[in-house]
C-alpha cells in the first residue's frame, strides 16, 4: 500500500478544492456601473425620496438595470458607464446638499455566493481608475500651536492667582515666565504643579524666572491626537466628497493615505482635501483712515486685509466668532440669486454674536475667508517647508437686526465655491494642516486595459506552462497541470477571502506564480525520473520520488517566502499587492503540487500493478 | 533529458572570469551612468496622455517649452497615440497644481483634447523614504536568508549563496544602467522576486550536495559537487523556462507599466539560472566547503528528510 491515500486525505484535497472553487468563483462575475445615492445627514433616506430619485432617472431616459433602495440607501445599475455618468450628474443637478450621490461599481455575485460571504477581489486604483493621495500632516505646527495655547493658558492661569508678573515670552524654545519678585515663585511652582503637569519645569539660575517647556509625553500626545483629529476631518470631507470605498488610512507617524476610487475630478478632491479654510467674523474699522494704514500706520486694535479684488480695508483686531464655533452649514441662494452659505453656531458663538450684533446696528461687519496652503519646494537642492496664509475678505455687509444662531453670509464667487466652503465648514478644521506629497491618479480607460492586459497574459503564460508541462512530462505533467489550475483557484479564493486588493503587480505575482509553482512538480518528477534510471519499481519510484524531493521542495521554498515576507514588510501600495500574491502562491502551490498531484498519482497508479510510467 | 555529465566544477575559472568581467563592467557602469532613477524615487511629476491619433511629440515638447515647462521629457509610450511626460522636481513652483498647469497646457495647441491615463506625483520627501524602504528590504532580505541558510546548512552555503544572489542583482542593476532603463518600485518589487527566484535555484543544487556529502562518503567534494549540479541540472533548466514561458507573456502582453518588471525577471531568471550552476557551487567550495562540515548529522535535517 505504498502509493495509497488514506480516506481522509483524499477527502480534504477535495473539500479544499470545492470551498477554492466557491471562493474564486465571484471573480467570474463582473461588476454594474452604479450611481450610489444617500443622506448627507445622520438621518437616513426614506422611500418617498427614493421614488423620488427613481422617477427622475426614468425621466432622464436611462437604461436602469435594477434600483435598490435597501438600508436608506440608493442602488441604482446601469448597463453602461456612459449612462452611470450621465444619471451621477443629472442626480447631482436635480438633488441638493441634502443628497450625496456616488458613482460605484456594484459586484453582480448572486445572492447565493454573497451568503456564504463569497466577494470578488477588491481591485486596486491602477485596475478601477481612481486617485491615490498621501497627505503629510504638518506636526510641528500642531506642536507650535499647542505652544501658544500654553503661553496664553500661563497668563491667565497668573492673573487668576493673582501672582504679579513682568512677562510671560516664548523664548528659544521655552516659555519663560518672568516675576515681579522671586518671592512669587513658590507659588507659581505650585500653580504648575496644580494645574500644569504636561509643561516640564526649568529654574535657571535667574531666582525670578521660571522656563517652562512641553513635555516629551505631551508633544506625543499632542501629534497622536493632530493626526487622529486629522483622519476624522477628512473622512468627513471624503463622505462629502461622493466617494464609494474610501480608504482612509493612517501611514507611519505623521502620514495619511487617502483612495478614491472612481474619481477623476482630482482638482476638486485636491481643493478639499488639502486646504484647511475657514471663516472669520469681524467688525469694520470705519473710524480710521485706510489709505493711512497701507501706508504703514496701522492703528492699535486694527489689522489691514484686502478683499477679494485686492483693495485694502481696516478691520477690528478682536474676532466676533471663528471657524469652530459653525456647527452646520449649507449652500444656497439669497433673495437675488447670489450663491450664499447659511450657517449655524453653537451656543457661545451665537451669544457672542447676539450681543455683537445688538450693540453694532447699521455698522459694516466682514466675513475673512482664511485659508492655510502648505508645501515643500526645492530650493536650491534643500527641502523647505512653504506656509501661506491667505486671508481675505470677501462680504462686508451692514448689521440690519440682531441676529445669533442662524444667518446667511454672501459674497463668494460661484455656487460651486459656496458649496466647497459649506462643506470645509461642516466637515470641521483641520487640527494641523497636511500637504499632499504623492499623488496618483489613473483614468478609467487606463484601469481597463490593464485589465484586459494582465487577464490576457495570464491566459497566455497560463496555456504556455500547460503545453510545456504537458509534451515534457506526458500524463504526469497533466496532473501538475490539474494542480497548477487548483493553485491559481487557491489564490484567487484566498485573496478574495482576505479581501486583499489586486494590483496591476499583483496579477504579475499570480502570472509568475504560475511559472514558479510547477517548480515542486518538476523537482518531485525529475527525482522520479532518476528513481527510474536507479533501477527502482515504477511504485517506489513515485514514493522515492515525492520523498526525497520534499526536503528540497521545502527548503527552497521557504527562502522564496522569506524574501516575500520582507517585500510586504517593506513595500507601498501596488508593491505590497505583488507581495500578497507572491506569499500566497508559494504556500498553496506547496500543498497543491506535492498533495494535490500526489492524490491523482494515487488515484492513478496506486495499488496496482505498474509497468511503466507515463513521465 | 539525459543525465549530464559535465565538469561545471572543474572548469569553474571560465565562469568566474566571465562573472567577473561582467560585474565589473556592471559595477563600473553603476558608478559612471548610475541608474535612471524613476519618480517614484527621485520625486517630481509625470503625466500620461492618451490621443485618438498618433501624438506630435514636437508640438507638445514645443508647447511646454514655451509655457514654461522647459525641462519636461516628452516621449511615447507604448504606442504612438499615447505621450508620457515627465518633470522634475521643480523649484518655486507649485508641484501640487503642476499636473493641471501642464494639461492646460498642451491642450491649447493640440486639436484634440489629450484624455488622462495617469498622473503621478511624488513629493520629495516621500521619494527619500521610498528609496530608504527599498534599501532597507534588500538589506533586511538578505540578512534573513543569510541566516536561514546558515541555519539549514552552513555559514560556507550560506556565504556563497548569498554571493551568487548579489552576483545576480548587480549583473541586472548593472543591465539596467547600461541600457538607461528606469528604475522604479515595480522594478524594485521584481529585484527582490529575483532574489527570491536565484536563491530558489541555488538551494536545490546545495541541498543536493548535502545529502551526496552524506550519501558519497568515498569521493573528492569536487567529484560530489559536479555530480550534484549534473543531476540538478535538468530540474534548473526545466524550472527556468516554465519561469521564461510566463515572463515572455508579460513581457509582450502585459503593457507597458509591466514592461521593466519583466525584463528584470527575465534577465534575473537566467542569470540567477546561470549562477546557481557555475557560480554558486564554486563559491562555497572556494571558501573551504568538504563533507566534514556537514557530517555530523544535524537533527532537524535527519527529521525532515524523513529517514532514519
Amino acid at each position: 500500500m505504498q502509493n495509497h491515500f488514506p480516506l481522509w486525505k483524499n477527502i480534504l484535497v477535495l473539500i479544499v478544492f470545492a470551498i477554492g472553487i466557491v471562493y474564486a468563483l465571484p471573480n467570474l462575475y463582473g461588476d454594474d456601473p452604479s450611481v450610489q445615492v444617500s443622506s448627507t445627514h445622520p438621518a437616513k433616506l426614506v422611500q418617498e425620496q427614493a421614488n423620488k430619485i427613481e422617477s427622475a432617472l426614468k425621466a432622464g431616459g436611462f437604461a436602469i438595470k435594477t434600483f435598490e433602495f435597501k438600508d436608506g440607501q440608493v442602488l441604482a445599475r446601469f448597463t453602461s458607464a456612459d449612462d452611470q455618468l450621465k444619471a451621477a450628474d443629472l442626480l447631482r443637478e436635480q438633488l441638493n446638499d441634502d443628497y450625496n450621490v456616488a458613482l460605484n461599481l456594484a459586484p453582480t455575485t448572486p445572492t447565493w455566493l454573497r451568503s456564504l460571504g463569497a466577494d470578488a477581489m477588491y481591485l486596486g486604483l491602477d485596475l478601477r481608475g481612481g486617485v491615490h493621495f498621501l497627505l503629510e500632516v504638518d506636526m510641528d505646527a500642531a506642536v507650535k500651536q499647542a505652544d501658544e495655547r500654553y503661553n496664553d493658558d500661563v497668563r491667565l492661569a497668573l492673573r487668576n492667582e493673582k501672582i504679579r508678573y513682568q512677562s510671560v515670552s516664548k523664548d528659544s524654545g521655552y516659555i519663560k515666565v518672568k516675576l515681579n519678585s522671586a518671592e512669587d515663585k513658590p507659588a507659581l511652582l505650585t500653580l504648575l504643579g496644580k494645574d500644569f503637569r504636561t509643561l516640564d519645569v526649568t529654574e535657571p539660575k535667574e531666582p525670578d524666572q521660571v522656563w517652562l517647556k512641553l513635555s516629551e509625553k505631551e508633544q506625543r500626545d499632542i501629534k497622536k491626537f493632530a493626526v487622529a483629529q486629522n483622519m476624522t476631518t477628512l473622512r468627513n470631507r471624503v463622505n462629502e466628497l461622493g466617494v464609494a470605498e474610501p480608504v482612509i488610512q493612517q501611514q507611519g507617524e505623521n502620514r495619511i493615505v487617502i483612495q478614491l476610487p472612481g474619481v477623476q475630478d482630482t482638482t476638486r478632491a485636491k481643493e478639499i482635501l488639502g486646504t484647511t479654510a475657514t471663516l472669520e467674523y469681524r467688525l469694520v474699522d470705519v473710524e480710521h483712515d485706510v489709505q493711512q494704514a497701507v501706508a504703514g500706520h496701522v492703528p492699535v486694535g486694527s489689522r489691514l486685509y484686502n478683499d477679494r479684488n485686492g483693495n485694502p480695508m481696516l478691520l477690528d483686531r478682536r474676532v466676533i466668532v471663528t471657524g469652530d464655533q459653525i456647527v452646520d452649514s449649507s449652500s444656497g441662494q439669497d433673495q437675488d440669486g447670489r450663491p450664499s452659505v447659511n450657517i449655524s453656531l453653537n451656543g457661545v458663538g451665537a451669544t457672542k454674536m447676539g450681543k455683537l450684533t445688538q450693540a453694532n446696528i447699521g455698522k459694516p461687519m466682514a466675513v475673512v475667508f482664511i485659508e492655510y496652503k502648505v508645501e515643500t519646494k526645492l530650493v536650491n537642492g534643500q527641502k523647505v517647508r512653504h506656509k501661506e496664509k491667505v486671508e481675505k475678505v470677501i462680504n462686508v455687509a451692514t448689521i440690519q437686526g440682531v441676529f445669533s444662531h442662524r444667518f446667511q453670509t454672501t459674497g463668494l464667487d460661484s455656487p460651486q465655491e459656496a458649496r466647497t466652503l459649506s462643506l470645509l465648514l461642516r466637515a470641521g478644521a483641520l487640527a494641523a494642516p497636511v500637504e499632499i506629497v504623492e499623488e496618483r491618479t489613473v483614468g478609467p480607460s487606463l484601469g481597463q486595459d490593464n485589465i484586459d492586459k494582465g487577464i490576457l497574459s495570464f491566459v497566455v503564460g497560463f496555456a504556455l506552462v500547460v503545453l510545456f508541462m504537458a509534451v515534457y512530462y506526458r500524463l504526469f505533467g497533466m496532473i501538475a497541470n490539474f494542480a497548477l489550475a487548483f493553485n491559481v483557484v487557491i489564490v484567487v479564493a484566498i485573496l478574495s477571502m482576505l479581501q486583499a486588493t489586486l494590483t496591476l503587480p499583483g496579477i504579475a505575482g499570480i502570472i509568475l506564480t504560475v511559472g514558479m509553482s510547477v517548480d515542486a512538480n518538476v523537482l518531485i518528477f525529475e527525482r522520479i525520473k532518476e528513481e527510474l534510471k536507479n533501477g527502482n519499481t515504477p511504485q517506489s519510484a513515485i514514493f522515492a520520488g515525492y520523498d526525497k524531493a520534499f526536503a528540497t521542495i521545502l527548503d527552497s521554498h521557504f527562502t522564496n517566502l522569506v524574501v516575500a515576507v520582507v517585500l510586504f514588510a517593506y513595500g507601498t501600495g501596488s508593491v505590497k499587492g505583488f507581495a500578497v500574491t507572491l506569499i500566497i502562491g508559494i504556500l498553496s502551490s506547496m500543498f497543491t503540487a506535492i498533495t494535490g498531484t500526489r492524490m491523482v498519482i494515487n488515484w492513478v497508479y496506486g495499488n496496482r500493478r505498474v509497468e511503466k510510467l507515463s513521465i | 533529458m539525459k543525465t549530464t555529465n559535465i565538469n561545471f566544477i572543474g572548469n569553474r575559472h571560465i565562469a568566474l572570469i566571465f562573472s567577473g568581467v561582467l560585474m565589473l563592467i556592471s559595477i563600473g557602469s553603476l558608478a559612471v551612468r548610475g541608474l535612471h532613477m524613476g519618480i517614484d524615487f527621485t520625486g517630481g511629476t509625470l503625466i500620461e496622455v492618451g490621443y485618438q491619433k498618433a501624438a506630435d511629440l514636437t508640438v507638445l515638447r514645443n508647447t511646454l517649452d514655451t509655457q514654461g515647462f522647459s525641462d519636461a521629457t516628452v516621449q511615447n509610450f507604448g504606442t504612438t497615440k499615447d505621450v508620457l511626460i515627465r518633470l522634475r522636481p521643480q523649484s518655486g513652483v507649485s508641484n501640487v497644481e503642476l499636473s493641471a498647469n501642464v494639461l492646460e497646457a498642451i491642450n491649447k495647441n493640440t486639436a484634440e483634447p489629450a484624455s488622462v491615463r495617469r498622473v503621478e506625483f511624488v513629493g520629495p520627501q516621500v521619494g527619500d523614504d521610498l528609496a530608504e524602504d527599498g534599501f532597507l528590504a534588500l538589506l533586511y532580505s538578505t540578512i534573513g536568508i543569510l541566516i536561514y541558510i546558515a541555519w539549514r546548512f552552513e555559514w560556507k552555503f550560506s556565504a556563497g549563496a548569498v554571493l551568487a544572489t548579489v552576483h545576480d542583482v548587480v549583473v541586472t542593476l548593472g543591465l539596467f544602467s547600461v541600457l538607461g532603463l528606469e528604475f522604479d518600485l515595480t522594478v524594485l518589487a521584481a529585484v527582490l522576486a529575483l532574489i527570491g527566484y536565484s536563491l530558489n535555484d541555488t538551494i536545490v543544487v546545495y541541498d543536493r550536495i548535502r545529502e551526496n556529502f552524506r550519501e558519497l562518503r568515498n569521493k573528492s567534494t569536487e567529484e560530489i559537487m559536479n555530480i550534484s549540479v549534473n543531476v540538478t541540472l535538468s530540474r534548473t533548466i526545466m524550472t527556468s523556462l516554465t519561469v521564461i514561458l510566463v515572463l515572455i507573456s508579460l513581457f509582450f502582453l502585459g503593457g507597458e507599466v509591466i514592461h521593466n518588471f519583466s525584463i528584470v525577471l527575465l534577465f534575473g531568471v537566467f542569470f540567477g539560472t546561470y549562477s546557481s550552476i557555475f557560480i554558486a557551487s564554486p563559491m562555497a567550495l572556494m571558501l573551504g566547503i568538504s563533507p566534514e562540515d556537514l557530517m555530523i548529522p544535524v537533527k532537524e535535517g535527519a527529521e525532515l528528510d524523513g529517514r532514519p
